[in-house]
């Protein structure tokens, strides 16, 4: 059953706008963006620096506007609510940030801040706020004493942990994990993961996990979005395309993940850099950088659409799409 | 033994002779709070064409050792008497500063993680190349810049003329490390220490600047100390690995011994916490606990209160590196081996 549903998102920032700035082509950070995330699953979006990520993240739980396109949670409009159901719907739907030392407020207990969210949408108060913060840290791993402690106090993972006890205080169906492990070392790194695992299971969690590590989105995915440029380039389950990517993109990105394991095909080298979203490149893209051996004039001048390429997974290419015969020989 | 044997002899041990000998480092910090044994007696060697790579988690003491062997540490640090740095046949401990200035970026360059910080923003990226190469060989300004766009070309900056006069805001991420990387090469110099260089970049980016390093070396033939976090990246470039843990090498081999047949139970709980692109896991293994902190390091083994294998001798016994190829600091190494005679 689908939980969020994303058309055609699209938000454009104002590019300059500084005392230097001359041309108003805007910067397309996230451009026509579709996508369903169905109740209980892990949907991981994937991207390098400039692809959107973030920005699309925002735009979901409308921490942003966008410039076009629409977003229905549980089938509710999300763009049209107000007042006391843009409460709710801001109490349905979580964030954790990647460095949540700089997501808590520093000068306020664990157990404060707690207490703050449980009280903004009246869920428990005097000792009911404090059964609830203690079974709330131990949900996440921290002992009651926890409660006592400030954010400073806590090393990495303890924070993390902390953030996420705050995003589950107030018991949301929906959580945007952003990055939140990308700042813990490996040791701790794996304790979150299992974490966020368990509690998906005990809480019947949806995540929309977003990360630049190919391994971690591996361990939590049961779908994934790659982004490119403000574009969805691929979308499907995780078993599919981390087996057989399609979209030219996904299988130089995956190329260029370093294992402590021998083996493994070679790296698929890119050309050139990312291009800057104000100034995107006609057609595809992705196409002055694309390793494909044939990009021809329909790379340069159309923008594919995403299309059926295989299986169950999506992908926008001219070459691996319906009737392209994609490279990767998945039927 | 005649003298054309030893002359011989000789030439051999000069061949293989490490450039670079780290032995019983200790860098502590005299702090009002107490001393901090960021690292506490490390010793390694590093031979010529050669990439050590330097593996642990935040706070196992990987960057205060690099900054140590080109003496960048600061009161209330302080390298300890009786380390000793020896860079071929001299031992920079101790050395005064004007004498260390010529070692730095000359001899022993080092690079960051974070290229803009190490930038400065107002100079255009071809002067700061040039500037180690004019202060240490005494180039003329021409010279100096010739030698910038030399080394801007040698790490892959097309347009490396036009791009010179470029400041570092113009530069993307990944081509302003690989100016960092021209700047630190300028004066060719024998060790080139990296420090994470890669973890602040996209994952194709990063890929492309080990690939460039590793190229370097084979045609610069220098000696490389390469540190990261991340067990993925050191095993690709690494010939030699150490793994650190709270201020000391708990084990040290190949490449290939560390990761493919660890022996500290540090080393292999890494190896198997991280995900694996090739396949999902049931369940991640997890180390428990977290880094202990430098003030107060654990007594005994420093490993022993995440340790699963922990038992009576570690609690109450510091290891010493334990077995002669592929050291570990393990009291199981011990164990091991004399299970192993024992057998016999």
């Amino acid at each position: 059953m689908t939980l969020l549903t994303v058309e055609g998102l699209t938000k454009h920032f104002p590019s300059g706008g500084g005392m230097f700035a001359r041309r108003g082509d805007p910067i397309r950070a996230v451009d026509g963006v579709s996508f369903e995330i169905r109740r209980g699953e892990t949907l991981a979006l994937v991207g390098e620096s400039g692809s959107g990520k973030t920005t699309l993240a925002r735009l979901v739980l409308r921490l942003l506007e966008p410039t076009a396109g629409r977003i229905s949670f549980d089938g509710e409009d999300v763009l049209a609510l107000e007042g006391p159901e843009l409460k709710r719907f801001r109490r349905r739907a979580q964030i954790i940030f990647q460095d949540p030392f700089g997501s808590l407020n520093p000068r306020m207990s664990v157990g404060g801040m707690l207490r703050e969210a449980l009280a903004v949408h009246e869920l428990a108060q005097g000792d009911g706020a404090k059964r609830r913060i203690a079974e709330l840290l131990d949900a996440v791993g921290l002992q009651a004493d926890d409660a006592f402690k400030y954010p400073h106090q806590f090393s990495g993972g303890q924070r993390q942990r902390a953030g996420i006890a705050r995003a589950l205080a107030v018991e949301p169906e929906f959580i945007v994990a952003d990055e939140p492990v990308s700042a813990l070392d490996v040791s701790v790194q794996a304790q979150v993961l299992n974490l966020l695992a368990d509690l998906q299971d005990r809480f019947d969690l949806t995540y929309l996990f977003i990360s630049h590590d190919l391994s971690v989105v591996r361990q939590v995915a049961d779908r994934v979005t790659v982004m490119y440029l403000g574009a969805i380039v691929e979308l499907g389950p995780a078993d599919e395309i981390f087996r057989a990517p399609r979209h030219p993109y996904t299988q130089a990105l995956l190329s260029a993940v370093p294992t402590p394991r021998a083996g493994g095909p070679g790296r698929i080298p890119l050309k050139g850099e990312v291009a800057s979203p104000a100034e995107p490149p006609t057609g595809c893209p992705f196409h002055p950088r694309c390793h494909h051996p044939d990009v021809d004039d329909i790379c340069r001048a159309r923008q594919p659409r995403l299309e059926p390429s295989g299986g169950a997974v999506l992908a926008a290419c001219h070459k691996v799409g319906a009737g392209a015969g994609a490279p990767s020989g998945q039927g | 033994m005649s003298d054309t044997t030893s002359a011989v002899v000789n030439d051999v041990r000069e061949a293989v002779r490490p450039i670079l000998q780290v032995e019983n480092l200790r860098t502590y910090f005299h702090t009002a709070d107490g001393l901090v044994r960021a690292v506490d007696g490390v010793s390694f060697e590093l031979s010529p064409g050669t990439t050590l790579g330097i593996v642990g988690e935040s706070g196992c003491g990987k960057t205060v050792a690099c900054l140590s062997l080109l003496g960048l540490i600061d009161d209330p640090g302080r390298i300890e008497p009786g380390s000793v740095i020896r860079l071929r046949e001299r031992d920079l401990v101790g050395v005064p500063e004007e004498e260390l200035r010529s070692v730095r970026g000359n001899e022993i360059s080092m690079i960051f993680q974070e290229p803009m910080t190490s930038l400065n923003p107002v100079r255009t990226i071809g002067d700061q190349v040039a500037e180690a190469f004019r202060i240490h060989r005494r180039a003329s300004g021409a010279e100096a810049r010739a030698r910038a766009v030399e080394m801007l070309r040698l790490v892959g900056i097309s347009g490396a003329e036009r791009r010179a006069g470029d400041y570092p805001h113009q530069f993307s991420g990944g081509m302003r490390q690989r100016a960092m990387i021209a700047m630190a090469l300028a004066c060719d110099p024998a060790i080139l220490i990296a420090d994470e260089p890669t973890t602040a970049l996209d994952v194709t980016i990063q890929a492309e600047i080990l690939d460039l390093l590793k190229s370097l070396q084979e045609r610069l033939g220098m000696a490389m100390i390469f540190v990261s976090h991340d067990l993925g990246v050191v095993s690709q470039i690494a010939d030699r690995v150490l793994v650190m843990y709270a201020g000391q090498v708990v084990e040290s081999g190949t490449a290939a011994e560390i990761f493919e047949a660890p022996r500290h139970p540090y080393t292999a709980g890494l190896l198997s916490s991280i995900p694996r692109v090739t396949g999902r896991l049931p369940r991640l293994s997890v180390i428990s606990g977290s880094v202990p902190s430098p003030r107060r390091w654990p007594e005994a083994c420093r490993f022993h209160p995440r340790c699963p294998h922990a038992w009576d001798r570690c609690r109450q016994e510091h290891p010493p590196l334990l077995g002669t190829d592929h050291p570990a600091r393990c009291w199981l190494v011990e164990r091991d081996e004399e299970g192993k005679v024992g057998e016999e």
